[in-house]
């Protein structure tokens, strides 16, 4: 059953590409930018799990906990300090803004500890469960956990909570929520802190999952990430979560063909074909510009 | 016509620029470290002139350019060090392929805006990069040996014969329709142009200077490999267009040799030296996002006529 | 004044979504006409000119143009053919200075290539020479020459209005669509701005499509009017016959806007 056991490989990463996208999706949502520092909030997430379990001697959940926490921080102070000036720049403006803040944090980290990759810890004994005749590992059933809960609690605020109903509202129409007396930077806030809490918890497992991590680990996962927010059609939460999980088995697919180092292709390979296909994505609506 | 007045204005500067250097360089005062940062130099101002053709004049906002570098490379590479052919056919053949691939990634994706046409571009520059990585003719991801043959003469001679192409093609009724297009594509397409024709137009001789740019870069190294063609390569000479000034044709040259010096200096310290590009660009979009130059020209900060547009 | 048929549109409709925003257009206009398009707020105008200039494509009906087929056709084709527009919300190219934003709809009377142009050819010099010349008297007759190089976002208003016209002028139309062009005016303004109209009207030999919220103004220079109101023709004819028709006053209750 080697198929189904690429399934699973497929689906793991395909959670954390989905993780990271729905920060990427959440934001263009609501601000109409794409913030390329999301992937860098992913890395910086993988690190600060790193310290917590290798240096503090955290187990995996506090370490997961803590990490979304400090991302979810870095993320506000972001949005505040970069973007938040930014509502009526240009597009461009704000796509070179959102790279530069990018730069700004990869190199930071560089510049502090150097460029060296890291070994994750291993805070699960590896052991394989046997379901099928595939060999699932237990790491990738801690991912699929993991990923599951987050979606849960992700679908609980957006929907049935006060400030979800807000960022709908918002990213809807700003103005009509500023007139019907939301607070609509706090609610940009808010976004930012889930998006980013999301991130962190992706480059977490990300690290768990593939044992090493370095300071630009974030910048291909964070595109990819972002072309499976665009594969689901941007903006929608749901789409996010389908283009991840696509994105996830088909890159596994092709180096489960023995095409590994076309792996990254496939995905730019998707984002043209979608884009030139269905911009709107499979879960997205048509805009139409008024003239 | 003042036009022209500016064009020979143009050729009579670069004429002194490069006789001085020349009477440097024979007199010994430039070693050939400072040689390799003026070729550097030249390398650079082509690549940020030739994306803010796209950028700058058109309005469409491409992040791949490092791809079309990464074409005229390889295939110059190929043309001189596989074929045994001369630099010049190299330098042309890099730079007409580097088109054609501009063609073809121009068509598809110029019908995208914005942030989509961004990411597209960008998509394809990595695409192209990775097809590089995979071929073995050209060394893979351990990269291709290519001899030195660039000489500062060649660098410059095509520096100028690209902003000279660039700027007569800003200054005559095709550019101004593409910057009609930058401006209100709408209203562009409704006064009789043809967007979509003059954005794959402005497209494609951007990724042909591109190309040029870097035939000249695969040899003045001695190595060419694919992730020196990746995308932070294209964010680098994003940041040429946007730091000079969306629209303006000597700003971007301004500050693609600008940063050409500062990383030069830098060079030691790698990490300092984007920090520091970062923070420029984050202060610059927040308090001057029109760039240094804004859409001006530097002839129109000591002009006798008054002019507005781009002009050279 | 000739009668021949310039422009015609059977049965025009378009649909985004579930939503018909207009449906069953019929006009014509004969070449020479001076007709009024009018209708309350909402009621289509804007969604027909662009129909009829490519910018939306209509989901049922046929455009011809001077016994051309309009369907399918982009803006600028249809521009090409002879149709050309100013916008309601002025859509001027604002960093470009007025004589630039002029030469660009010029831009299809210049034969100069675009090798002729990058290796400064004398075509490219002629070419560029005639454009110059003919957009300067473009801007002569609406007043604008003095302003030619100042950029267009710094004109005043009703300037920036008067140079969309130049500037539609200046793409060689049979047909001129004008979306509310005294829109923002004061009474002088428009006044002056409906003798321009005449008076391009006659040196230019066009025909010409207005749409105007100023009831007056369209009773007094339009031939004929046609009346949309929520996405349909409710009437057609002379001022005479709209200032009476029934349905045209209920359409209109409430705003006042029929003496």
């Amino acid at each position: 059953m080697e198929w189904l056991q690429q399934l699973v490989n497929g689906i793991s990463l395909g959670s954390i590409y989905a993780l990271i996208a729905l920060g990427y999706t959440m934001v263009y949502g609501i601000i109409k930018l794409i913030n390329f520092a999301h992937g860098d909030v992913f890395m910086l997430g993988a690190f600060i799990g790193f310290y917590a379990i290798a240096r503090w001697d955290l187990g995996f959940f506090p370490a997961l906990i803590i990490a979304m926490l400090l991302c979810a921080i870095i993320g506000v102070i972001i949005e505040r300090v970069a973007y938040k000036r930014l509502r009526n720049a240009t597009r461009i403006a704000a796509l070179i803004t959102a790279i530069g803040v990018s730069l700004l944090i990869e190199y930071t980290v560089i510049f502090f500890r150097g460029a060296s990759p890291e070994a994750y810890p291993e805070v699960f004994a590896n052991k394989s469960i046997n379901i099928l005749g595939a060999n699932i590992s237990s790491i990738s059933i801690v991912i699929l956990a993991v990923t599951v809960v987050l979606m849960i609690l992700l679908h609980f605020i957006v929907h049935k909570t006060k400030i979800g109903k807000a960022m709908r509202a918002v990213s809807h129409d700003a103005d009509a929520a500023r007139l019907m007396g939301i607070n609509v930077d706090n609610t940009i806030s808010a976004t930012f802190a889930i998006g980013s809490a999301l991130a962190g918890a992706a480059g977490v497992i990300f690290g768990l999952y593939y044992t090493r991590i370095e300071p630009l680990m974030g910048v291909l996962p964070g595109l990819k990430a972002f072309v499976a927010a665009v594969l689901g059609g941007i903006g929608s939460i749901p789409g996010a979560m389908t283009g991840g999980l696509v994105l996830g088995v088909v890159e596994t697919i092709v180096s489960a063909l023995g095409y590994s180092l076309w792996r990254d292709a496939a995905a730019f390979v998707i984002l043209i074909l979608i884009l030139i296909l269905k911009p709107s994505g499979i879960f997205g609506k048509n805009t139409r510009e008024k003239v | 016509m003042k036009k022209s007045k500016a064009f020979w204005g143009f050729l009579v500067l670069a004429l002194v620029i490069y006789a001085v250097v020349q009477g440097m360089i024979s007199g010994g005062m430039l070693d050939l470290y400072y040689q390799n940062i003026l070729i550097q130099m030249c390398i650079n101002v082509m690549l940020a002139v030739s994306l803010h053709i796209v950028i700058g004049i058109t309005g469409q906002f491409s992040i791949g350019h490092a791809g079309f570098m990464a074409v005229g490379a390889y295939v110059s590479a190929i043309v001189t060090m596989k074929l045994g052919l001369p630099l010049i056919v190299a330098i042309l053949l890099g730079a007409v392929i580097s088109a054609l691939a501009g063609l073809l990634v121009g068509i598809p994706t110029l019908r995208l805006k914005g942030d989509y046409l961004a990411i597209a571009t960008l998509g394809f520059a990595e695409i192209i990069r990775i097809i590089f990585l995979n071929v073995d003719y050209v060394g893979g991801a351990a990269g291709m040996v290519v001899m030195n043959m660039t000489t500062w003469t060649y660098a410059f001679v095509a520096v100028v014969i690209t902003i000279l192409v660039i700027a007569n093609f800003t200054n005559s009724r095709h550019g101004r329709g593409c910057i009609s297009i930058r401006e209100d594509e709408i209203a562009s397409d409704a006064m009789g142009i043809n967007t979509t024709y003059y954005k794959v137009i402005a497209f494609t001789i951007g990724a042909f200077f591109a190309g040029v740019a870097g035939a000249i870069y695969s040899h003045n190294f001695f190595i060419i490999q694919p992730t020196t063609f990746n995308f932070l390569k294209s964010f680098d000479i994003l940041i040429y267009v946007v730091l000079g000034g969306l629209g303006s044709l000597s700003g971007s040259v301004i500050a693609a040799i600008f940063l050409t010096v500062v990383s030069a200096y830098l060079s030691n310290f790698p990490e300092t030296r984007m920090i520091i590009y970062s923070l420029v660009l984050i202060i610059v979009m927040l308090y001057r996002p029109t760039g240094l130059m804004g859409t001006k020209e530097i002839t129109s900060l000591f002009k006798f006529g008054k002019k507005g547009g781009s002009k050279v | 004044m000739t009668s021949n048929l310039l422009i015609k549109a059977e049965n025009v409709g378009i649909q985004f979504g579930g939503l018909k925003a207009v449906q069953n257009v019929n006009l014509y206009l004969n070449s020479g006409e001076l007709i009024g398009l009018i209708g309350p707020n909402g009621a289509g105008k804007t969604t027909t000119f662009n129909m009829l200039t490519g910018v939306y494509q209509p989901t049922e009906g046929t455009i011809t143009f001077d016994g051309k087929k309009l369907n399918g056709l982009k803006p600028f084709q249809v521009t090409k053919l002879g149709i050309s527009r100013t916008f309601q919300n002025i859509r001027l190219f604002k960093d470009l200075s007025v004589l630039d934003n002029v030469k660009v709809a010029n831009h299809n009377l210049a034969k100069h290539s675009l090798f002729a142009s990058i290796f400064r050819l004398p075509s490219h010099f002629a070419g560029e020479a005639k454009m110059e010349k003919e957009s300067i008297e473009f801007l002569k007759i609406f007043g604008l020459d003095i302003y030619k190089d100042e950029l267009a976002k710094n004109l005043p208003y009703g300037m920036q209005r008067r140079l969309e016209i130049a500037r539609a002028l200046a793409a060689n139309p049979k047909l001129l669509l004008l979306d509310e062009p005294a829109a923002g005016m004061n009474p002088q303004e428009t006044r002056e701005l409906m003798e321009l109209i005449a008076f391009i009207r006659k040196e230019f030999g066009l025909t010409i499509l207005l749409i105007e919220h100023d009831m007056h103004l369209v009773m007094g220079i339009c031939e004929r009017i046609y009346v949309l109101d929520h996405g349909q023709l409710i009437a057609d004819g002379t001022p005479e016959e709209i200032r009476n028709n029934p349905k045209v006053i209920e359409a209109y209750l409430g705003e006042e806007v029929i003496d």
